[in-house]
């Protein structure tokens, strides 16, 4: 039987307390990709009690995505944006949940990031990080400071490397990075799960943090 | 004294203060479509790196993207 909203909120809190819950429930986060990063960043912020996921992705799961995404292999073929939705709704019942089946650009970004406190920049290709990023950072230049999104990026989780090499970096004050910063998926061999998740993590914990008013 | 990335890219007598963010980005090897630049905490738009002038003091952060998600 699925606990009831109540219940799980109460659980919620003796873990993270109320004040945390408090502010995390009403939270809006923008995952911008749904892969390796996305996927594993929405289910630590479902787990967390985020209040409200906006997911972006214009792709479908496909099967070599299982050995580092949060998909099963029965979604093989299914939008990435839906097949999360279905998978967080089944972690976190009462979760509100926007999807977007969308290549995100410059003529769409601010549009479906839409109302988000933090936007998550997810993607796997540099030129759309780079893009998303300058987009967001761009569009807070115009906003007074209570509408102004943060930032959290990814850059440098490929290969082989030691995990302890991915770290936050607070650049300025609305935008983080998280990573190794160096390695490459175009020039370093592999990307494995718990390297991909061990940025994601850094970013999901990025974003519970700066909600909660806990700047670097 | 101009930094970039925490490093003083003047130290070797070149002067960058009256030159553009793209007359030193043309010095780097920095791929234009990969990067986000800072000037002194704020971003500096895209469109604007022809006409935003460096100046003595200046800390620009210049993150290069990698790919991989």
């Amino acid at each position: 039987m699925i606990p009831s909203q109540v219940e799980l909120r109460e659980a919620l809190v003796k873990k993270q307390g109320e004040e945390v819950v408090s502010k995390l429930e009403k939270a809006t986060v923008a995952i911008c990709g749904c892969g390796g990063l996305g996927s594993n960043i929405a289910v630590n912020l479902a787990r967390a009690g985020v209040g409200k996921l906006i997911l972006i992705d214009f792709d479908c799961v496909d099967i070599t995505n299982l050995q580092r995404q949060q998909y099963k292999a029965n979604q093989v073929g299914l939008p990435k944006a839906e097949a999360l939705a279905s998978n967080l709704k089944e972690i976190a019942p009462y979760l509100e949940i926007e999807t977007h089946v969308a290549r995100i650009g410059e003529d769409n970004a601010i549009s479906l990031v839409g109302e988000a406190d933090v936007v998550c920049e997810a993607f796997d290709d540099a030129e759309a990080k780079a893009l998303l990023t300058n987009m967001v950072l761009e569009f807070n230049g115009g906003q007074p400071a209570e509408k102004q999104k943060y930032l959290v990026a990814a850059s440098g989780m490929a290969g082989f490397g030691s995990a302890n090499d991915i770290k936050t970096r607070r650049v300025t004050k609305r935008f983080y990075l998280c990573g190794d910063g160096v390695n490459d998926v175009d020039k370093c061999f592999g990307l494995l799960a718990p390297r991909v998740m061990a940025c994601a993590a850094h970013q999901a914990l990025t974003v519970i943090r700066l909600i909660c008013g806990m700047e670097e | 004294m101009i930094k970039v990335n925490g490093i003083d890219i003047e130290a070797d007598g070149t002067v960058f203060a009256g030159k553009s963010v793209a007359d030193y980005l043309a010095t780097t090897n920095y791929d234009c479509k990969r990067i986000a630049v800072e000037l002194n905490e704020d971003i500096v738009p895209k469109a604007k790196y022809a006409e935003t002038l460096l100046k003595d003091g200046d800390s620009v952060e210049v993150v290069s993207f990698v790919g991989g998600g």
